[in-house]
């Protein structure tokens, strides 16, 4: 039986593969529980989708994506936050014309520049491709991104439970909201290999939702995100392996089955203290 | 010696000289000349954009002043922080955020520095200390969402007492609570008077404000009137700010207008 788990090590690139996608899981969800919580699912979609145009560019200098990963996640989340701040359309609206021709733009400057890259794979990822710096490069940004969270944690949480007070208080709340889309900028760019652009946001959001419908405290809830996130990139590596289906969405797929089981427990003991009570 | 008779003695803490905050083209508050004294319990009214949060957050340094100055204790409110704490509307916080009663005071503690110049037991005991002053010790542990509307009121002003900030604002403290609530809320807010903290409270209700405020602040973009509620809250102040809406205001304790001595 442990055989059989282990038969996918047996080969260099599935340790690389399995190193990366706890790196991407715990990364993305380490973030999830601050996103979901602060409505920023659709911001960070956007920042997932605004990569390409710097992808595009970057491979036709000769970079690889996950060399492009801080430079370009500090772009990212600097331009996004400028944007939306500076525009009286509404926040919405900014993501939403950002997000588009962003995405646009790297299509066409991929075939402006004649950039070789496999669309499907930055779509939807494609890890089993990882070279060791890759790995190492993933494995610098999960912890420069847990190092940041750890020591910034209180004041981030401060400001997003109510930022008005926490400006009051003297917090430097401009530099608390870029570095946390400089952070969720990171994750993201640092995941592209693993789930790709359309589906990292399944990786930050859904262990980040599963996880808050059965943990009673924010720190809890990031704990089991972690869980959850790690869980689903191992599993969906399995899977992938084992029935030869994209790593991607295998993964985004295990997700999305621990989110149904953590509803439907949910349910389930909502209901049951609901008979309690009624009996009682 | 008691501590209100020390703040009796009349020094300016909040001054406000021709203060004036626009949003774009837009005036929020115009011309806005008070002086609020240590130690005093201040109710600020006026209507829906009156302007009542705009001078809390000229207070708090929020937002710029477009003309005039703002001063507490002689400093730029932005060289003030520290000094005010903000308890800003019920609407304004997240509450996605699944935190403990604990975690919420514990914010009134935090700075700039990433490691706390506390240690873990002075926050606890400071964290004890604040919740018991509100009388919500028993539930440090509780998730904040499981609290009343009045409850939460209290758990944010322990916040703001594990701060000690000397300024205490208070947007909209009475709204979406019952009368019980607001009535624990008032008592609270005279206790924390009694202190020496200056409290500013933004209220819709100007009923019997003699009874609760030293001073009233009535806002309608500029200051209609300021100082004693027995004496500057007048049918002809109260027309100024609410125009017609003034039948709807139990005036049988207000004072009569000048014009009608």
């Amino acid at each position: 039986m442990i055989d059989i788990f282990l038969e996918p090590f047996k080969y260099d690139f599935m340790i690389r593969s399995l190193i990366t996608a706890i790196a991407s899981g715990a990364m993305l969800s380490t973030l999830g529980p601050f996103t979901i919580n602060r409505n920023m699912g659709f911001m960070a979609d956007a920042m997932a989708h605004a990569t390409l145009p710097i992808i595009a560019v970057g491979v036709f200098l000769g970079f690889s994506i996950s060399e492009l990963g801080v430079p370009a996640a500090i772009l990212i989340a600097v331009l996004l936050g400028v944007i939306i701040k500076n525009t009286n359309v509404g926040e919405d609206t900014a993501i939403g014309i950002i997000f588009s021709s962003f995405f646009a733009l790297g299509f066409v400057l991929i075939s402006l520049l004649n950039v070789t890259i496999n669309l499907e794979d930055l779509l939807f990822g494609q890890i089993l491709a990882v070279n060791t710096s890759d790995v190492y490069i993933v494995v610098f940004l999960l912890l420069l991104v847990v190092t940041i969270v750890l020591l910034f944690f209180k004041q981030l949480l401060f400001y997003s439970f109510d930022p008005i007070g926490a400006e009051v208080k003297g917090l430097n709340t401009s530099f608390l909201n870029y570095l946390f889309l400089i952070l969720l900028s990171i994750a993201i760019v640092g995941s592209l290999q693993t789930v790709g652009i359309i589906l990292v946001l399944s990786m930050l959001i859904i262990p980040a939702a599963a996880a808050k419908l059965v943990s009673n405290t924010f720190v809890t809830s990031i704990k089991v995100s972690i869980v959850f996130g790690v869980t689903a990139s191992i599993t969906g590596l399995y899977l992938s392996y084992f029935f030869n289906l994209p790593s991607g969405p295998s993964m985004s797929l295990v997700a999305t089955a621990i989110f149904v089981v953590a509803f439907l427990s949910n349910k389930i003991r909502k209901k049951g203290s609901l008979a309690t009570v009624t009996i009682s | 010696m008691d501590t209100k008779e020390v703040n009796s003695a009349s020094t300016p803490l909040i001054i406000s000289d021709g203060c004036c905050v626009h949003f774009g083209n837009t005036p929020a508050l115009e011309s806005v000349n008070f002086s609020i004294d240590k130690g005093k319990k201040v109710a600020v009214v006026g209507p829906n954009g009156g302007g009542k949060s705009t001078l809390f957050n000229a207070i708090a340094g929020l937002v710029p002043l477009e003309e005039g100055s703002l001063t507490i204790e002689g400093k730029n409110p932005e060289d003030s922080k520290g000094a005010v704490s903000y308890v800003p509307q019920k609407d304004l916080i997240n509450w996605n955020f699944p935190l403990s009663v604990k975690q919420v005071v514990e914010m009134g503690l935090i700075n700039r520095k990433t490691i706390s110049i506390f240690s873990r037991k002075k926050i606890n005991n400071k964290i004890k200390e604040a919740l018991k002053n509100v009388g919500l010790l028993e539930k440090i542990d509780e998730n904040i969402k499981s609290l009343s509307g009045g409850q939460i009121q209290r758990v944010l002003i322990a916040r703001a007492l594990a701060q000690d900030a000397d300024i205490l604002l208070l947007d909209e403290a009475f709204s979406a609570v019952d009368i019980g609530a607001q009535e624990d809320i008032m008592q609270l807010i005279n206790s924390i008077n009694l202190d020496g903290k200056t409290i500013l409270i933004a209220t819709h209700d100007v009923n019997n404000l003699e009874d609760k405020f030293d001073e009233v602040l009535c806002l309608n973009k500029h200051c209609c009137a300021y100082g004693d509620p027995s004496e500057v809250l007048t049918p002809e102040v109260i027309q100024e700010m609410y125009g017609s809406h003034i039948d709807l205001i139990n005036n049988a304790h207000l004072p009569t207008s000048k014009n009608d001595d």
